[in-house]
């Protein structure tokens, strides 16, 4: 008996063997290092089984060391910081990390879902679509348990407790990639002077440095590793990110990274992001995202223990980890060689080396059977054993033109099966930023082709497979991008690597065989992940599934959270040979964003509760707030709803609000309205154009109202326009309605009319607007101001006048939207609040009450005042508002002019403005948005004449009123239309659209 | 057809799987049709799989410039509903959801219909105004929908945020429980193969480059492959409406945008409706397989490139993170684009046109899939007969002159 | 991301424009004397070409300015972007 085999080594490694981590997996306690991974602590603790697979619930274990693990996922952290999904690769761990394995029930060991293999047979790719079709109708029930064994892991119980920053970064060249070519590449720029970022997804630049044991000069790698990164860090414009992924490459040289902060603690130190969202603009960008090793695909390629040769190698030089104990290697390529020796030298016994070519050479295979392994060639793993872990291979000859491999069968124990079908580039951001890519014969795959955008690739995405290459190409391709950044460039001198041995070509063979037909017997996975077999891809190829995205979507292969980064380049290899086509000739699935999965919080950003959007508060808000208003959202504005006293509901404070309005005064806060100051000699010729009615021969000091149509002959929107000079005019808009007009008008003298001379700019925040409504109005502003006449003779209605209010400068214009006796009094907003105040003190013995938007629209809705977007919708014209007399047509041209005189707009059936009453008696108000019918008794589906806009409780008229949009409306006076409502049917009769003081005695007093 | 069902598949498990028939002919074309159609999407092969159903036209070719199903029908969120605002539109969206009420069974090809509902939020009093207005004029026309106290909401969707201290608070929804997704390829594939069986030709990598007339017109269209002659070309390419039109010298009300969607990665059910919030620009699903599916606005600027641009991911993201806080730690898994053709009012454009035997069908904007198999089924008939159909005479190119447009962008912002 | 130069303000991020659609569609003089039709290739009938494309923008979040812009609708390559009342470009040679 020897010693105990220790899968941590006891020695070597870029782990901190002085700072052990404690850790949970499934409950069970765990102990690694800082510097470990999650994957590589539980391999050092022996945990071999961590996950179940997606559809057939195969036990599975760790494939791979990076971000292509379509296997080891994890529910990682708890309650609100719980996780799905997470890679246990990609995981750095922490003292305290808790993570467990997912979709399995009732545990990782005992899974039932593992019932799904009993079935397997009658569950190919595509079996969804061929079966729940019977009875009609019971997909739903099936879906149910469809959906309930999907998923895989779960989402947080609670809101994330995160915080995400999103960063703008502007750059010379940025360099994705800190392995040696990515290293290189950002020293070349560097040096030059170039503002250089240089990201890298894992914790510790130097990629696949960290864990070969490559030598530069002699010496570690990684000492040279160091050196550049002191330097880089030395120099003031080169900006180092580890822990950043970037995972889009988008137009314009513009890249999406996403930088993990605090992923590897428990939880973020106070006031720190978890994450950094960076939006990188380069001038050039090298890529030096390196190469993913790709599996081969065997039968039951997929038990714990079946590893990457080249992870395995990573695992035991970076983390001192042993994957096992005693290995088999099956490969089709040189290269696995390197790990299988270093795995050897490292004290795994290494049971066999399969190799898939029948007369393997070079220096490789001379130094494996020098130091005593056994190769084994023209051979292939036929099939794996064991059940939570593998247990051994089957090997067998293979034979040429056969699809069978039976010779020389032999069986070898072991617990790790290391395999490697040769490298994958990662040519994903520069497939995504529209670069072509190429297939290249002999190591079967893509490599960048012609570049669309500023970018390069270099090292091992580009298919350099030498260190020294890889650091070459990486040299030049900083230089040339710092030197098209117009910076005298050089490639720096480089460290001499080892001489490598020259590789022997690969032996392309997408699907091994075994001792039955692929798809008979145990089962080929090509997407681990998706559980996607070579049987199921060559099932849809035969039923014409054809096209690679036909073949994606119809097997799932490539669509799940790895994306295919280990399967998609055997899939559509296995695609051409079913449908009998050259691999350029299928071609290859687009890459899209993000390279791996990113935190939808970090895409969010900081764009959430208050900061969803801005909330705009006028300057008498603090004043609502403290009279208790309840609020409402107007576009971006949080206006006074109504006003409730102690014991009152709405209905009650709208009474009270009301009531005063119509017979003591109202105040009201009307400060949100856009106000639009134009100026200029064209100013009224621009007006003109602009609005359907006429401004030149308005007087100045006088006020008109106003509708700006759309182009179409549409409404727009309308609001009081004021002259205060000559050229001089102040437009007033909706609420909502600001910004968009604005921005309409500026097109149109920007764009259209530029030789008019005019000026718009807006003042609305500039100014506060208190408006004094009711009988009593002109009492309050009497006590209030000295220098403005108020007589109507001197101040009539719709005017303007300037002066003092309560001390302050204020203009006060004479208008009204209630149908009573109105002012509005506009001053600077900072003296918003002291207007307020004062005119709340004169007016308390008028029984001065406040009134929010809610009374506000009752009152308007009694006089039949339209609200832009309630009334209207983008389809009424003034003529449908019963408004015809506000538009001009002799004028010879205005906005929507013509519009208005399309066919359509003429119809006499249109929808018209009308008012509805309800019969005597009925106290219940028609729900708005109600629809209208003629035929008190037609059924569903019935002809409808239009629907209810507005409808209110009027207290003046202690009645319901409405106002209505309906066919022909006016000439429908009188008619009865009846409202088909869930609960009754109810009539009313159409009437002129106003219900107060229609002779407009009460706004003239 | 060999029909698909449980015991097809059990008689096939014993041979493995491999027996399968294809689900469709790759045939060459044809040097004449009787129909040409124009974009092998899901319009396009409901439209052939309708001819030879409903008209008995089944010496038709579907012409598909690279795979079918591979424009806007394998691209969009699967939503589908009916409840549209304008009496016009919720006839025609309530005909294509009754067809895909029936469709797995009449095409035995499983679209897995999940009408689990779809539930549109309200924000603000506004919201609440125009979302009963739709829900009143729906329930007239006989299309089921229905309005959502806040209480309903909250226990319908347990992890929606609610609260009243949000930026936007949550104050009611409406509810079309009719509505849902389904398999979007599953809704392509089935068309095509059910198509197949009854004759109809799909050529795929068979890219139109001319229409081919003579004097006021069609003769057949120039392709790839050759020329093909028809009396009857009916172009179905969501995308690329403007560029079929032109090569007929016709210019349409079209502009074309990228549109992005988005998957997170998949995860055990959470949200079991469709949920869309107009004013917080949020648009989710859960998918059967657990990804959550997003739909982001469209990209502001004309594009044929099906690319967009991170920030409107982003902001879509953000919504869903706002209505949904503990989705800030799912991840996004994959984001794509489609081009979507917009039309002035958001409606489609189903029509004959000036040019004697040309048909259009385009414009669905971002809202297409939804209406695959009922914009199939009228633009059979319109083709079959030179005549719209009564459910889509209001959509005719002819309502841009007149006026007479079908305004589905929602009613404008509250103005007051 | 486009990246758009602002004739006034210089390159600036995406984000900060709004695009208006196609550039240089002249407003009818003669408007009411054209058919609903003809009004209507105004109104709503757009080149929408695949290629380049002439445009409008507004730098919405910069100085407000409007402005032309020559894009490419496949590749976004901007070709140009210039002022109000400046000549229009010529489309790039070979290109449609």
């Amino acid at each position: 008996m020897t010693a105990p085999f220790d899968l941590r080594r006891p020695e070597g490694g870029r782990i901190d063997r002085a700072r052990a981590m404690r850790f949970v997996f499934d409950g069970a306690g765990y102990s690694g290092y800082a510097g470990d991974t999650l994957a590589s602590a539980l391999l050092a603790n022996g945990v071999r089984l961590v996950a179940r697979s997606f559809k057939y619930h195969r036990p599975r274990g760790i494939a791979t060391a990076g971000a292509e693990e379509p296997n080891a996922l994890v529910q990682l952290r708890g309650n609100a910081r719980s996780e799905p999904n997470i890679r246990a690769t990609q995981v750095e761990l922490y003292d305290g990390l808790v993570a467990a394995s997912q979709n399995r029930w009732p545990s990782l060991e005992l899974d039932l879902g593992a019932l799904n293999s009993v079935f397997a047979k009658l569950l190919p790719a595509g079996f969804y679509y061929k079966t729940f079709m019977w009875p009609p109708g019971f997909w739903h029930f099936y879906e149910r348990l469809v959906r309930r064994m999907a998923g895989m892991g779960r989402a947080a119980d609670a809101s994330d407790p995160d915080r995400y920053d999103h960063r703008w970064a502007h750059c010379d060249v940025l360099v994705v990639g800190a392995g040696p070519s990515g290293l290189a590449a950002a020293l070349a720029a560097g040096r030059a002077g170039a503002r250089v970022i240089l990201c890298d997804e894992q914790a510790e630049p130097g990629g696949s440095l960290l864990g070969s044991g490559a030598t530069l000069d002699g010496a570690p790698a990684m000492q040279w590793a160091g050196a550049v990164l002191a330097e880089l860090g030395a120099l003031p414009d080169v900006t180092v990110l580890p822990r950043t992924t970037a995972f889009g490459y988008y137009d314009h040289n513009a890249l999406g990274l996403v930088e993990r902060v605090a992923d590897h603690a428990a939880e973020p130190l106070p006031g720190q992001p978890r994450q950094r969202l960076w939006l990188v603009r380069a001038r050039q960008v090298v890529l030096a995202t390196g190469a993913i090793e790709r599996p081969l695909v065997f039968r039951d390629n997929d038990r714990p223990g079946v590893m990457l040769a080249d992870a395995a190698r990573t695992y035991l030089g970076r983390y001192a980890v042993a994957c096992g104990r005693r290995a088999v290697l099956f490969t089709n390529n040189d290269h696995a060689y390197d790990a299988a020796l270093a795995l050897h030298a490292g004290g795994v016994d290494l049971a066999a080396i399969v190799d898939l070519r029948a007369e393997p050479g070079g220096l490789r295979v001379d130094a494996a059977r020098a130091r005593g392994l056994r190769v084994i060639a023209g051979r292939a793993v036929t099939a794996t054993h064991g059940r939570s872990s593998v247990t051994g291979v089957d090997i067998a000859r293979l034979q040429e033109g056969s699809d069978l491999a039976v010779l020389d069968r032999e069986s070898i124990a072991c617990d790790l099966v290391l395999n490697s079908g040769g490298w994958t580039p990662s040519v994903h951001l520069f497939s995504q930023s529209g670069g072509r890519l190429r297939y290249d014969e002999a190591t079967g795959a893509f490599l960048p082709g012609r570049a669309v955008q500023a970018v390069r690739a270099a090292g091992s995405c580009n298919g350099a497979v030498a260190l020294k290459d890889c650091l070459k190409q990486g040299a030049a391709a900083g230089a040339a991008a710092a030197g098209d950044c117009g910076f005298a460039a050089a490639p720096p001198a480089l460290p001499a690597a080892e001489p490598e041995p020259e590789s022997a070509p690969m032996r392309l063979l997408w699907v091994v065989p075994s001792d039955a037909p692929v798809g008979h017997k145990g089962k080929h996975f090509v997407d681990l992940q998706n559980d996607v077999t070579a049987a199921d891809l060559r099932l849809a190829a035969r039923e014409g599934y054809r096209s690679v995205e036909h073949l994606k979507r119809y097997t799932t292969t490539g669509m799940g959270t790895d994306q295919g980064k280990t399967s998609n380049l055997a899939a559509l290899a296995i695609l051409a040979e079913a449908t009998g086509r050259e691999i350029p000739a299928v071609g290859t699935t687009t890459f899209r964003p993000p390279y791996t999965p990113v935190a939808m919080g970090a895409l969010t950003g900081r764009t959430v509760g208050a900061l969803l959007d801005p909330a705009r508060w006028t300057p008498i808000h603090r004043w609502h707030v403290r009279a208790g208003a309840v609020f409402e959202n107007v576009g971006q504005w949080q206006r006074a709803r109504y006003y409730p006293q102690a014991g009152e509901d709405m209905h009650r404070a709208l009474a009270r609000e009301l009531h005063a309005a119509r017979n003591a005064v109202g105040i009201f806060d009307a400060s949100t309205l856009g106000k639009i100051d134009v100026k200029g000699p064209d100013a009224a010729r621009f007006l003109d154009l602009v609005y359907t009615n006429s401004w030149s021969k308005l007087g100045i000091g006088r006020c008109r109202y106003g509708f700006m149509l759309r182009e179409d002959g549409y409404v727009f929107d309308d609001g009081v326009t004021t002259r205060l000079a000559d050229d001089h005019f102040l437009v007033s808009t909706t609420t909502g309605n600001a910004a968009p007009v604005l921005s309409w008008l500026e097109d149109l003298l920007q764009m259209e009319w530029t030789e008019l001379k005019v000026r718009l700019t807006s003042v609305t925040e500039e100014y506060a607007v208190v408006t004094l409504s009711g009988p009593f109005a002109r009492r309050v502003l009497t006590e209030l101001t000295a220098d403005i006449d108020l007589e109507p003779k001197a101040f009539p209605f719709m005017s303007l006048s300037h002066g003092t209010v309560a001390g302050i400068a204020a203009r006060v214009f004479r208008v009204s939207f209630t149908g009573e006796l109105s002012y509005e009094v506009q001053v600077k907003a900072s003296y918003g609040l002291a207007l307020w105040n004062a005119c709340m003190e004169a007016g308390e013995k008028y029984g001065i009450t406040p009134y929010g938007t809610e009374a506000m629209h009752v009152l308007r809705a009694e006089k039949g005042y339209v609200i832009v977007g309630q009334e209207t919708d983008g389809t009424v014209t003034p003529y449908d508002l019963g408004m015809g007399w506000i538009v001009n047509d002799n004028k010879p041209d205005f906005i929507g002019k013509r519009g208005l005189r399309r066919a359509d707009l003429q119809r006499p059936d249109r929808k018209q403005l009308v008012g509805l009453r309800l019969e005597a008696g009925e106290r219940r108000k028609l729900p708005e948005g109600a629809h209208l019918v003629a035929d008190r008794d037609a059924v569903p589906p019935m002809p409808m004449l239009g629907h209810v806009t507005s409808s209110y409780w009027s207290v003046a008229l202690d009645a319901p009123i409405a106002l209505a949009m309906i066919k022909g409306g006016r000439a429908r006076m009188g008619e009865t239309v009846y409202a088909p409502l869930p609960d009754r049917v109810a009539a009313a009769t159409v009437v002129e659209p106003c219900f107060w003081d229609p002779e407009g005695k009460r706004l003239h007093g | 057809m060999k029909r698909y069902s449980i015991f097809s598949l059990a008689r096939n498990a014993l041979s493995h799987h491999e027996d399968w028939p294809q689900a469709w002919r790759s045939p060459e074309p044809k040097p004449a049709y009787d129909v040409i159609i124009v974009g092998g999407g899901g319009h396009g092969l409901a439209t052939a799989y309708y001819l030879a159903k409903e008209h008995g036209i089944s010496n038709v070719a579907v012409l598909e410039k690279g795979w079918l199903g591979g424009g806007n029908t394998g691209r969009n969120t699967t939503v589908i509903r009916s409840n549209y605002l304008w009496d016009e539109s919720a006839h025609l969206y309530e005909k294509s959801l009754q067809l895909y009420e029936g469709l797995s069974q009449d095409l035995n090809f499983n679209i897995m219909l999940s009408q689990r509902g779809v539930v549109n939020l309200a924000h603000s009093e506004h919201d609440l105004r125009e979302l009963s207005r739709r829900v009143h004029a729906l329930r007239l026309n006989g299309i089921d929908s229905e309005v959502l106290s806040l209480d309903e909401v909250r226990r319908l969707i347990p992890i929606l945020d609610c609260s009243p201290a949000a930026r936007y608070p949550v104050l009611g929804a409406s509810v079309q429980w009719r509505g849902g997704i389904a398999r979007h390829d599953a809704v392509a594939w089935g068309f095509a193969r059910a198509a197949d069986a009854r004759g109809v030709d799909i050529i795929q990598n068979c890219e139109v480059t001319g229409i081919l007339r003579d004097g006021g017109r069609v003769t057949g269209v120039e392709t790839t492959r050759g020329a093909i002659r028809a009396p009857k070309v009916g172009c179905v390419v969501a995308g690329h409406a403007s560029v079929l039109a032109a090569m007929a010298g016709l210019s349409l009300p079209i502009e074309s945008h990228p549109l992005q969607a988005l998957v997170s990665e998949p995860i055990k059910p959470v949200l079991h409706t469709v949920v869309m919030s107009s004013a917080v620009h949020a648009y989710i699903s859960q998918s059967d397989k657990g990804e959550l599916v997003m739909g982001a606005g469209i990209d502001t600027w004309n594009s044929y490139a099906q690319r967009g641009s991170l920030p409107v991911v982003a902001h879509t993201v953000g919504a869903v993170c706002e209505l949904f806080p503990i989705f800030g730690r799912v991840r996004m898994m994959r984001s794509w684009a489609g081009i979507v053709d917009i039309c002035p009012d958001a409606s489609p454009i189903i029509s004959r046109t000036p040019v004697e035997g040309l048909y259009f069908n385009c414009g669905w904007g971002t809202g297409g899939f939804k209406a695959t198999p009922g914009s199939g089924w009228v633009f059979a008939y319109t083709i079959a007969r030179d005549e719209p159909h009564p459910l889509n005479a209001p959509f005719a190119l002819e309502r841009f002159s007149t006026g007479a447009l079908i305004d589905e962008h929602g009613a404008a912002a509250v103005a007051h | 991301m486009l990246l758009i130069h602002c004739p006034w303000c210089g390159p600036r991020e995406e984000v900060e424009f709004r695009c208006g659609g196609q550039g240089h569609i002249a407003r009818p003089a003669d408007a009411m004397d054209i058919s609903d039709a003809e009004y209507a290739r105004y109104l709503f009938m757009r080149t929408n070409p695949k290629g380049w494309h002439y445009e409008r923008w507004n730098h919405v979040h910069g100085c407000r300015r409007w402005f032309n812009a020559l894009r490419h609708t496949v590749t976004h390559e901007i070709r140009a972007t210039y002022r109000p009342g400046e000549k229009k470009p010529p489309l790039p040679d070979g290109t449609t």
